[in-house]
């Protein structure tokens, strides 16, 4: 009984083929990747620099038609067929995804090389192979139209995001790994729970055509509350982040980079995707509220939680729970404020927080990561001097932390300036008030970092092991991109506007 | 009760005894086997939701028996990946526990 009668309103567009490339490119990394490390080491700077470009093309496919880029798999048209799709949000994060997962590809160069006169190891190899498959998974979680296509993809983006956790293979990170695992099944059996029941109510998964026929009733909201809660134990949402500071903290310093950076962020994209784009109509309830109470919650125990760490990289994973945190607070305002807006100030705001936590979390956790190969420990009382060793990485770490703690000029600061006056014209303060709170808490635990960094030591550093400068400038590029998201005038941030269902008011005219 | 209804009900109830499971055992063997319950619960109730088709004359919706083939996959997959890591770990420390001293993990000497 297909009760897709509602026809699929856009048409395949000449641009589509990109959409298949940027899932493809990845994927045929990976399998390459698989013949040696070596062979991956030399090819992937091609490969990524051809992954950038074909995300900064759809980028500008999307802004210059401003429309959708569609394509239909083998021809076949929803409610049948898959679709890709990729609107100014899958635009802005593919972007993002490229440039981080290019960043690490060549800070990882250095880390995971094979040694001379051995013909493999095992942490390179895995490390490029499971690198392009995030990268794959990713992308496809960005350009997903149809929601068991989803399901798969977050799938695949989790068996390769759990292996990263335990490259070292030590029984801590291994435990770490299967808690993070244990997690993310739960998370997915939960939505896979939903999408069935949504098949069976409305007889499609395809993304756009659900928007047309969702209407709040039980079914609606059972399939909401269950692939929200299972999309949320993914996000590591408070309560649900136990899993996130062992794994995050314990990975080598390139794989949090991603997994802190990137992967939590496909499981919210995804619960952005259900509540602005599936059930659009459902963002005014108070459901909604629950959502950034849970965000609230998690700005404030993370940041007291990262406030109270002796080591650095728990410290900046306890800070990417806070961070997280922010991204949940803009479902209510985007209900409230919708109507006023021609844009949606706190859809920006909160889309914008995801862009350059990404940029800022993975240049913190890179730059945690040399610092902790100069000086072969990460105690951060013992941080001392730091400061005159590597001038380069703690600059780009400071700069990533202006965007954590929401200082101009940052993305950081432009997000949270918008949530800001998102939950000031929505007449919601109490969510200013925690947005200031978790700044002022974050820029606490980010100076008990700074403060003995730039303080010096008696005698000057000398790093146990000599730091590449390319690899403190990678660091400083992404550092830099963070800050660069301050300083943009607001005007770019329309693209991520493009292909958003109309509100509400809008479709009952 | 008709036979859609009971097999819903029963896959409603796998759910129930799997999340039960997955959330009070301590073991990780018990959640994994856990998760799988829950699975075989979800995927009853895919097989449930093919019989729509049934009232609209057709043998049977095929949609969600492809979805449930897939998901059978990366249900097995991600079983597979679990056990794989539990084993690792037995192999290291002896116990097949995930206990929660491991919350901290201790000083390492070369951080790449």
């Amino acid at each position: 009984m297909m009760s897709g009668s509602a026809a699929f309103s856009e048409a395949a567009n000449a641009g589509g083929f990109l959409l298949v490339l940027a899932v493809s490119l990845p994927t045929a990394g990976m399998l390459l990747s698989v013949l040696g490390a070596r062979l991956a080491a030399r090819a992937a700077p091609i490969l990524m620099l051809a992954g950038l470009g074909v995300a900064i093309a759809i980028a500008i496919e999307v802004w210059r038609a401003e429309q959708p880029l569609v394509y239909f798999v083998g021809g076949w048209v929803p409610p049948l067929g898959l679709a890709l799709r990729a609107d100014g949000l899958s635009a802005a994060m593919l972007a993002t995804t490229a440039i981080v997962v290019c960043a690490t590809g060549l800070y990882g160069r250095a880390a995971f090389r094979v040694p001379a006169g051995v013909s493999e190891t095992r942490a390179p190899l895995v490390f490029w192979v499971l690198l392009m498959a995030v990268w794959a998974a990713l992308n496809l979680v960005f350009l997903g139209d149809d929601l068991f296509n989803l399901y798969v993809a977050l799938e695949l983006l989790t068996f390769a995001a759990v292996p990263l956790v335990c490259l070292d293979g030590r029984a801590e990170t291994l435990a770490a790994a299967l808690r993070y695992l244990l997690f993310a099944l739960l998370g997915s059996v939960l939505y896979l729970l939903g999408v069935g029941l949504l098949y069976g109510g409305y007889g499609t998964l395809d993304i756009v055509l659900l928007s047309g026929v969702v209407r709040p009733e039980p079914i609606a909201f059972a399939t909401l509350g269950l692939m929200t809660a299972g999309l949320l134990a993914k996000t590591a949402l408070f309560p649900l982040h136990l899993w996130l500071p062992p794994a995050h903290a314990g990975a080598p310093p390139a794989a949090s980079a991603v997994l802190s950076g990137l992967v939590v962020k496909a499981s919210f994209f995804l619960v952005v995707r259900l509540w602005f784009d599936v059930m659009p109509g459902l963002l005014n309830l108070v459901a909604a509220q629950v959502l950034s109470t849970l965000g609230a919650g998690a700005i404030l125990v993370g940041s007291v939680l990262a406030l109270r760490q002796a080591r650095l990289k728990l410290l900046i994973a306890y800070s990417t729970i806070a961070q997280i945190g922010y991204l949940f607070l803009m479902f209510p305002l985007a209900g409230a404020s919708s109507a006023q807006f021609g844009s949606n100030v706190a859809l920006t705001g909160g889309m914008l927080q995801a862009v350059s936590h990404a940029f800022a979390k993975a240049a913190m956790f890179m730059s945690a990561g040399l610092i902790a190969e100069a000086l072969g420990h990460d105690r951060i009382t013992e941080l001392r001097g730091v400061g005159q060793m590597l001038p380069v990485t703690v600059f780009a770490f400071g700069a990533a932390a202006l965007s954590l703690v929401g200082l101009p000029p940052s993305g950081g600061f432009v997000a949270k300036w918008l949530l800001l006056t998102a939950a000031m014209t929505a007449g919601q303060w109490w969510w200013a008030l925690v947005m200031l709170l978790g700044g002022l808490l974050a820029g606490g635990y980010m100076l008990r970092v700074l403060a003995p960094v730039l303080t010096d030591a008696s005698e000057p550093l000398m790093p146990r092991v000599p730091i590449l400068r390319s690899r403190e400038l990678v660091v400083l590029a992404l550092a830099l991109c963070s800050m660069l998201l301050g300083i943009l005038p607001l005007r770019p941030f329309g693209l991520l506007q493009i292909g958003r269902p109309p509100t509400s008011e809008a479709r009952s005219r | 009760m008709s036979a859609a209804t009971l097999f819903g009900w029963c896959g409603a109830a796998l759910v129930g005894l799997g999340l039960y499971g997955l959330i009070t055992h301590p073991h990780p063997l018990r959640k994994i086997l856990a998760f799988n319950l829950i699975g075989s619960g979800v995927f009853l109730l895919f097989g449930v939701v093919a019989r729509r088709g049934a009232a609209a004359g057709m043998g049977g919706d095929p949609v969600p028996q492809a979805l449930v083939i897939t998901g059978i996959v990366v249900a097995f997959s991600a079983t597979a990946l679990a056990i794989a890591l539990l084993l690792r770990i037995f192999r290291q420390t002896g116990q097949a526990t995930v206990s929660s001293e491991s919350k901290h993990p201790p000083e390492r000497s070369a951080d790449s």
